[in-house]
């Protein structure tokens, strides 16, 4: 598996309360609206700026806070293929694989913000602009299955449970 | 085995080690209204006949409540015919705030507790192996009992001694985030062993472990915990959980409580801590005492008793962590002496920790809060800053308008 897009890079400590604020609560029930605000307090009009395809580049402790899944689910909705971070807060984490986004922990301070990178699924990233590689560990196979079967949901209907 | 490892194991039916993935039987879980309407929505997607939940789950509507707008008094009703068509137990608008509800009234020693919100792991002041997920977890949950676990390290913190004047939990566990940083327990859990600590301070410390990234934040039960649950009315719920002598933590760290003084997180992150003398004498607009982490009768009786017969500078917002709290409160004699004191009383919830309803903050202004959480934009406006600090600093601050380290006037 190889996927390419641009990187879209953001700092450490990237809180669920930056991606989505709470005073947007009050339209969680509707997706597609709450994806508009996605990222806005860090990078205004940022949803505008993305191609379907693109990438998310964090550095450590990406999406830390609040556990509403409502963080990845929209960075899913706004056409992002993966989260590349040094390192996730757990339940970020742990909500991305179960809606089948991929997630990658590997060292981000090489890259910048517009570089174009090739996620390789051997565990690899190609960066274009520096020509540098950057490894990346495996997620565990049980992981992995969540994340092939497109998330938690349709894995545990595909396998009726966990 | 860490008191994680033997909660886990009696769970999987077999000893499990570190970093293995166990599929495990919930025995307590809950929604709240922030997050429980998209759990709803992938119930819908899983296709389920029947549901079969765990004995003890709830549905609690706590972060918007009362509703401030129709699109949440829309996502309220879905939660309210959710729990009545499934005959789930609902903790409706003024009950409180859903860990404070759960320790008062669900969580056992022992048990796993998966709820759909980050502080979950407040349960740990228990001894119960509590941290929080996201929505569909909880939906796979409600329909099968179920969830996947990945045994995690442990980290031992040893208390020991008793708070000098005017040092609380709270600072206890500022200085303990400010020390090992937002993702010093990252993947792991934090277990905590200090015997002289009285439950509600337990709760306090258990509540904010997620603020350097750890799964869970565990006490051991014991006594103390038989007599909290006395109190409840649960004392048959009482059972005594401790780690094995011979536990292997990756990490030890000792606190000496006596050689603690008040500490204050600065904007934007928890993890950014200094003493509170150190920042003495900036201005604040509003003082917010209350939430999961230092909404209970014994933060209210502080703040009460620094405020009493004297009136607040600033804008002042108390909100008890449940109803139980608030009834306790108005017996003593707590809120009478916070309204005079120039008090807003808040019903029980979240309030405005969220930044959705009750106190947004405007563009430039200051809130001194005792909650957890400090992100920019955390409390509704990316444009203002949130200091966190116990009910004891809240209220001697509120008292002149300015941080003040309420060593001063105790």
């Amino acid at each position: 598996m190889k996927i390419s897009g641009y990187s879209h890079k953001f700092g450490d400590d990237v809180s669920t309360d930056i991606i989505i604020p709470g005073r947007f609560f009050h339209l969680r029930s509707n997706l597609v609206e709450l994806a508009k605000h996605l990222m806005e307090d860090a990078k205004q009009g940022f949803i505008d700026k993305i191609k379907r395809g693109d990438f998310i580049v964090g550095g450590k402790n990406f999406g830390c806070g609040s556990s509403r899944e409502h963080a990845p689910t929209i960075i899913k909705m706004a056409g992002i293929k993966a989260v590349l971070a040094k390192s996730f807060a757990r339940i970020f984490f742990r909500n991305a694989i179960n809606l089948g986004l991929l997630v990658i922990e590997c060292d981000t301070d090489g890259i910048e913000d517009g570089d174009y990178l090739t996620i390789d699924g051997d565990g690899f990233i190609e960066n274009k602009r520096t020509g540098k590689r950057i490894e990346f560990v495996s997620l565990s196979p049980f992981m992995k299955k969540i994340l092939e079967d497109g998330g938690l949901v349709e894995y545990v209907k595909k396998h009726k449970g966990i | 085995m860490t008191l994680t490892q033997k909660i886990i194991s009696k769970k999987a039916g077999k000893p499990v080690k570190e970093g293995e993935i166990v599929i495990v039987e919930v025995d307590s879980c809950f929604l709240q209204d922030g997050t429980g309407p998209l759990a709803i929505k992938r119930l819908k997607e899983l296709e389920i006949e029947k549901i079969s939940p765990p004995k003890r789950s709830v549905v609690f509507i706590d972060h918007s409540s009362p509703s401030p707008n129709l699109s949440l008094s829309n996502d309220h009703k879905l939660l309210r015919d959710f729990a009545g068509e499934n005959n789930i137990i609902l903790s409706d608008i003024g009950e409180g705030v859903c860990h404070q509800r759960m320790a008062e009234d669900f969580v056992k020693p022992g048990d796993i507790v998966i709820g759909s919100d980050s502080h979950t792991c407040t349960g740990g002041g228990l001894g119960a192996f509590a941290t929080g997920m996201g929505s569909t977890d909880l939906a796979v949950i409600l329909a099968i009992k179920k969830t996947y676990l990945k045994v995690c390290e442990a980290i031992l913190v040893e208390i020991t001694g008793k708070f000098s004047k005017g040092v609380y939990a709270k600072d206890l566990i500022l200085y303990l985030i400010g020390k090992i940083k937002a993702d010093g327990a990252s993947y792991k859990a934090l277990e905590f062993k200090g015997k002289e600590l009285d439950i509600e301070e337990r709760l306090t410390i258990s509540n904010m472990a997620i603020e350097c990234g750890a799964k869970a934040g565990l006490f051991p039960s014991d006594e103390k915990t038989r007599e909290f649950l006395k109190k409840r009315g649960r004392e048959d719920d009482y059972l005594p959980f401790k780690p094995d002598n011979d536990a292997e933590y990756i990490e030890k760290i000792r606190i000496e409580t006596p050689s603690l003084v008040p500490y204050i997180s600065l904007p934007h992150s928890v993890d950014n801590v200094v003493p509170v003398s150190e920042k003495e004498g900036l201005k604040i607009d509003q003082v917010f005492i209350g939430t999961c982490t230092n909404g209970r009768i014994s933060d209210l009786r502080i703040a009460a008793s620094i405020l009493k017969g004297k009136k607040a500078k600033t804008r002042l917002l108390v909100c008890p962590a449940s109803r139980n709290i608030y009834l306790s409160a108005m017996k003593e004699g707590v809120i009478k002496a916070l309204v005079e004191a120039g008090a807003v009383i808040l019903p029980p919830g979240c309030g405005p920790c969220v930044g959705i309803h009750q106190g947004v903050l405007a563009d430039g202004e200051i809130c001194l809060s005792t909650a957890n959480r400090n992100f920019k934009g955390r409390m509704g406006n990316p444009n203002s800053e949130i200091y966190l600090c116990s009910p004891a600093t809240a209220a001697a601050s509120a008292l002149y308008g300015k941080i003040t380290d309420p060593r001063e006037i105790l």
